[in-house]
């Protein structure tokens, strides 16, 4: 009986070539879904399998790991995808965004700016940004193909028209590069304007429906809006309750059972760095309204 | 029959059908149609279930190849060019500008689950508009011309009626001012009354706007009110042709006098 022995980073190697090729068409085509031979990884779809597979071909054994999930690096799927490479890869793995050189995320970007050389992996649910507009997957190829992206704006029509701004909140769609329309993956738009012209290289894998996409480093990425209901990133009016951030994208704490809750920055290494240089927030906010930005 | 004449010394058609064709295998859905369609001109394409109707509609249209044949259509800048020639792009941004295509099931011509007003705008998104405001007054200016209260403009079209979702589906073909329609059927299904004020406002549209129309229709009246020429199609053949109170009246082939004379007299 052998013990089984892994590969490097889990995926046998011919399958990180087929992911790479993919990848490498991806960056060459910025915004443009690849089809890609998703394998079965050991958690479930919707867990990150994508984004895990689209790690696992790009990491090398000199590289430094940090998984967010929702900002958060100590979630129970960001705990369990570090552990996975740490115990696959035998890379280092860490918490600040600034000493990554792989970033996998699901729903953030860091609040910390990125750096060139780093590279971002997004785990993505539905690649298809206008799949619950046309349901027809031969279609929707066919509208990407010929740059019809008309049905976008009627979908943030319908917000306005129902609710008098746009109110997708998350997964809001952007053009990448002035040609393809792309789904950001459920992050929120707060984040959209981070993702234009970022020194990063920035990856999306999506498992279930083996797709992966990319923006290369300086790639212009327009958040899609109408001339008179311009994109606007909103933020919960309230500095974070623990460091005090006036720029963060924050979540929401619920405290106890009286509707208490506070404010606290999702991005977890931000808001401890925050900290640790001795900012200081209220510690305990009183509940505040959303209200959007302009 | 191939070359088209000119009726009007200056006047060109604006599409051209020759000698066009389709089969499906061994069977033949439609046969050596051929005919020219002139600007504000509209043509009704009448016979019985089966004999070829939509098959030439969809032919016209360019959903589906022809086994034989071809059809011309003058685009904008006056040049007469041959569909199937034309790229994916071009051909799908014709039927999204220039043409309009009135389905039968409006469902099927319709974002049913988006609101009218979308539904009438998504055209002008598609050209580029790019400012909501003007899009709803283009929206709602439309839905007053197809006589829908524009206080419905945010419902779905799922909660319309039978007569308002055709009247919502022309609307949306309207808006970017095309200057050919197909219409199948277009009062399909719909009862009586409502099927008289969708072909009155139908004349009144095709008359005001100038527009041209194959209207494909097994309804000898809505050929009657609508149209200005008649097709009449048998087993995939045009049987016989020419102006519509000619043929509705003084038939001369068996079939269209069978045709004429099964209508229920009113």
């Amino acid at each position: 009986m052998n013990a089984p022995a892994y590969n490097f980073a889990y995926l046998d190697e011919q399958t990180k070539r087929m992911i790479r090729r993919a990848i490498l068409k991806a960056i060459a085509i910025p915004g443009y879904q690849v089809p890609f031979a998703s394998r079965e990884m050991p958690m479930p779809y919707g867990w990150g399998t994508g984004g895990v597979q689209v790690t696992a071909a790009i990491l090398g054994p000199q590289d430094v790991l940090k998984v967010i999930d929702q900002g958060s690096d100590d979630t129970t799927n960001a705990i369990s995808i570090r552990k996975f490479f740490g115990k696959t890869a035998g890379v280092a793995t860490t918490t600040s965004t600034t000493d990554a050189t792989v970033i996998q995320t699901r729903h953030r970007i860091p609040e910390a700016p990125l750096h060139a050389g780093q590279v971002l992996v997004y785990q993505v649910p539905i690649p298809e940004p206008l799949r619950f507009l046309e349901p027809r997957e031969t279609e929707t190829r066919r509208m990407h193909a010929l740059g019809e992206y008309g049905l976008m704006h009627v979908k943030l029509y319908e917000d306005i028209a129902r609710f008098g701004h746009i109110a997708t909140s998350y997964a809001y769609p952007v053009k990448v590069n002035a040609r393809y329309v792309m789904d950001p993956s459920p992050t929120p738009k707060f984040d959209n304007p981070k993702m234009d012209n970022c020194p990063a290289l920035q990856l999306f894998g999506a498992g279930r429906e083996k797709r992966i996409y990319a923006i290369p480093p300086h790639t212009d990425v327009v958040s899609l809006d109408f001339e008179d209901h311009p994109f606007t990133r909103y933020r919960f009016d309230a500095p974070c309750a623990l460091c005090g951030a006036g720029d963060s994208y924050l979540d929401e704490i619920v405290t106890d059972d009286k509707g208490s809750r506070m404010f606290v920055c999702s991005d977890t290494d931000y808001c401890e760095s925050r900290q640790l240089a001795g900012h200081r927030g209220s510690e305990s906010a009183p509940p505040h309204k959303e209200r959007a930005h302009g | 029959m191939a070359e088209p004449q000119d009726p009007m010394q200056d006047d060109q058609p604006l599409l051209v059908a020759e000698h066009l064709g389709k089969n499906y295998g061994r069977l033949t859905a439609c046969r050596d149609v051929s005919f020219a369609l002139y600007p504000g001109e509209v043509l009704a394409v009448v016979g019985e279930s089966g004999s070829g109707k939509s098959t030439l509609l969809q032919l016209l249209s360019a959903q589906l190849a022809p086994s034989a044949g071809r059809v011309s259509y003058r685009m904008r800048d006056g040049v007469l060019r041959d569909l199937a020639r034309l790229g994916e792009a071009e051909r799908r941004f014709l039927f999204r500008t220039d043409w309009g295509y009135v389905h039968q099931d409006a469902a099927q011509g319709l974002r049913m689950a988006v609101s009218a007003g979308a539904n009438v705008g998504e055209r002008l998104m598609a050209v580029g508009w790019n400012h909501y405001g003007r899009i709803r007054d283009a929206a709602s200016s439309w839905l007053e011309r197809v006589e829908i209260d524009t206080a419905r403009i945010d419902d779905a079209p799922r909660t319309y009626s039978g007569g308002m979702r055709q009247r919502l589906q022309i609307a949306r073909n309207l808006v970017t001012e095309p200057r050919l329609v197909f219409m199948d059927e277009p009062t399909g299904g719909l009862d009586v009354s409502v099927q008289a004020r969708l072909l009155d406002l139908m004349r009144n549209l095709v008359s005001e706007l100038g527009l041209a129309a194959i209207v494909v229709t097994h309804d000898l009246a809505v050929a009657r009110l609508l149209s200005h020429r008649v097709m009449v199609m048998k087993g995939g053949r045009v049987i016989e042709t020419g102006l519509t109170d000619q043929v509705l009246d003084d038939p001369r082939e068996p079939y269209t006098q069978l045709l004429v004379s099964s209508i229920l007299p009113a």
